[in-house]
């Protein structure tokens, strides 16, 4: 592999990204005015648009005192976020929830005291915990609900336990290990993280368009007749796209900063996320040369790329996490932006470490994906594109 | 005939049914200048591709130094440099950028790459433009540009499809000199044109292709005296016809 062609083209393609105007939009401005408007409209800017969640409770608690169950709820209670009901039993608050009377509900087991005795007496030994799942329920048509109220309950949770320490392992569980800081969020704080797949799946119809045109006008036979080998144009491509999506971050990341986004997450988080959207743009390259190879003008490559671009648009970004419903859930699990989307909401939204389960299934998803999709495009394009 | 640089046996090759190319045999040597002429479709471009490896031949046998342009196209690619008939060039970028990145595709060193471009520049007047962007060339800037991108990593074998296409004439004459000039060393080229007296001023042999077969093939001076006429244009239209061929 030689390296001065391969910078070469990188270098080529970087200047046209930000030469073209067309490209620059896209890649760049398109982002940027993205959150901007988004963030705008979202509350991300300006005005209190802060959400009050309904939260029923139901107590099983059958625990000597209870108190530890009372001091959760008080703990739910004290988050302003939150609005607390009591539920007698489960039936009728299981009817509430399905009349939309609350965003979610949560059931507290009858071993919770127990549970939270055995942490307090061997906090350190887990094998003498006893074990506890509280149940949570949330409205799937409020996606700011099923968003925020998990952590809300988890961080309740953690207060009633350890106090205001994030990182211990505790014996009641929620399924999850999302942890965030009761401070008052806007839609937009919820959203932010399905935006960046949403600029990134862009890089499809930008490799698309780049390809389909350097193939019209002579430019790959011209290089064709070089001494560049498949690999050096292909590491070149993947290089430089994987650039573009890192600059697509940046603009989005920075943006959203700007008008008062704060993920809650540390600088491995936010680097975690940088490395789930750069393996991402591998599949949206791969993607792209599908196009490229399948179109034969420059339209039909824009055209086509949407044929990718709409479902993952749909399925796997801010815009499905905005209206979803059981069918959009699951097409989702087949949609690699769904992960990428989940990943950085899992970063930034809860809080979660870099090596929490879920972001780093998320990150090896998405890279699976990506290698299967760049394979297939390149050796498509190898053998029927590039003519 | 002295060291051969190209060496064509018997090549056919097909699209589907229509057959390009058929029993073409052909000897290039090396240093020499040779034009490849016929009508549009004859298979002028499509002997080009092959040499360079881009089209591979249906049969036959074709050696660029010295290398099989089936099995060996990575060493072929080394020693050639290519002027597309359309052009090839990035119009985002700027003549100078251009140039240097055929230069990076070549690895030529970058010390030497610098002296080469700005060499090239100076030779086919383009060092005032070298740093605007292509899209405002004109046509003949940007066919000086391509040539210029062609010759940067100092091609044993340049092969020329059409360089002069839709430039004036002063541009023409200029790239002429600058070719005489080029073809005066050890280098090999091979010339694509439909300019005949293009091909009379550069080459030292010339063939001409008609339906995919070579009908002629000598020094431009003897084919005239073969065929009793003035130049190689009468040559030319005598051995193909007056009758426009161009498929639609």
């Amino acid at each position: 592999m030689n390296g001065q062609r391969v910078i070469a083209i990188v270098g080529k393609d970087l200047k046209k990204t930000v030469r073209e105007p067309a490209m620059l939009f896209l890649i760049v401005l398109f982002p940027l005015m993205l959150t901007l408007v988004f963030g705008i409209s979202m509350g991300g800017v300006g005005g209190d648009t802060t959400q009050t969640f309904v939260l029923g409770v139901v107590n099983h608690d059958s625990g000597p005192s209870a108190s530890w169950s009372t001091r959760f709820i008080e703990n739910l209670t004290a988050n302003p976020m939150l609005d607390i009901q009591s539920y007698a039993d489960d039936n009728s608050a299981a009817e509430a929830l399905s009349q939309g009377k609350m965003a979610a509900l949560v059931t507290i087991p009858d071993n919770f005291d127990e549970s939270c005795a055995s942490f307090q007496e061997h906090p350190t030994n887990e094998s003498l915990w006893v074990r506890a799942t509280l149940n949570v329920s949330v409205d799937k048509g409020s996606m700011i609900a099923t968003q925020a109220i998990p952590p809300l309950i988890q961080q309740a949770l953690v207060a009633t336990l350890v106090g205001q320490q994030s990182n211990v392992s505790i014996p009641v569980s929620l399924g999850t290990a999302s942890l965030v800081q009761a401070e008052r969020r806007s839609v937009f704080f919820y959203m932010v993280p399905g935006v960046f797949a949403y600029g990134t799946i862009f890089i499809i119809m930008e490799v698309g368009q780049s390809f389909t045109v350097e193939r019209e006008e002579g430019l790959l036979r011209r290089m064709n007749t070089t001494p560049l080998t498949s690999s050096e144009f292909m590491t070149a491509q993947v290089l430089s796209n994987m650039v573009i999506a890192i600059i697509q971050v940046i603009v989005v990341f920075a943006t959203a900063f700007a008008i008062g986004y704060r993920p809650e997450s540390d600088a491995s988080g936010i680097a975690m996320a940088f490395l789930i959207v750069s393996v991402f743009s591998l599949c949206c390259v791969g993607l792209g040369l599908i196009c490229a190879t399948v179109a034969k003008s420059t339209g039909a490559a824009t055209g086509l790329a949407f044929v990718f671009i709409m479902p993952m648009m749909f399925f796997g970004t801010f815009v499905s996490a905005a209206a979803s419903s059981p069918i959009s859930t699951e097409i989702g699990r087949f949609m690699p932006s769904q992960y990428v989307t989940d990943a950085i909401t899992s970063l930034f939204s809860r809080g979660a470490p870099v090596t929490s389960q879920s972001v780093v299934v998320d990150l090896a998803v998405v890279l699976v994906f990506s290698v299967v999709v760049l394979i297939a495009g390149i050796v498509l394009f190898r053998k029927y594109g590039n003519r | 005939m002295d060291k051969i640089a190209i060496e064509i046996k018997d090549l056919r090759k097909d699209y589907g049914d229509v057959i390009a190319i058929e029993h073409l045999d052909l000897d290039v040597a090396e240093g020499e200048t040779f034009g490849l002429l016929g009508p549009n479709g004859a298979g002028k471009s499509t002997t080009i591709n092959i040499l360079c490896g881009l089209l591979e031949p249906t049969k036959g046998s074709v050696r660029v130094g010295g290398y099989d342009v089936k099995t060996e196209p990575g060493k072929i690619k080394k020693l050639i440099g290519v002027c597309p008939q359309e052009m090839g060039v990035f119009p985002y970028l700027t003549g100078r950028e251009n140039i240097e990145f055929f230069g990076n595709m070549n690895a030529v060193p970058k010390k030497e790459l610098k002296s080469r471009v700005e060499k090239l520049l100076e030779k086919l007047s383009l060092t005032e433009d070298a740093d605007r962007r292509v899209k405002t060339y004109s046509g003949g800037m940007k066919r000086r540009i391509s040539l210029v991108m062609t010759l940067v990593s100092d091609p044993k074998i340049a092969f020329l499809d059409e360089p002069t296409t839709g430039m004036d004439p002063q541009s023409r004459r200029a790239v002429w000199e600058f070719l005489k000039e080029l073809g005066g060393d050890s280098r090999t080229i091979i010339l694509t044109t439909h300019y005949m007296e293009e091909a009379e001023y550069l080459c030292d042999r010339v063939g001409i292709i008609d339906h995919g077969k070579l009908i002629a093939l000598g020094k431009p001076s003897d084919l005239m005296r073969e065929h009793n006429v003035a130049n190689l244009e009468e040559v030319f239209l005598k051995l193909t016809g007056r009758r426009i061929k161009e498929a639609a």
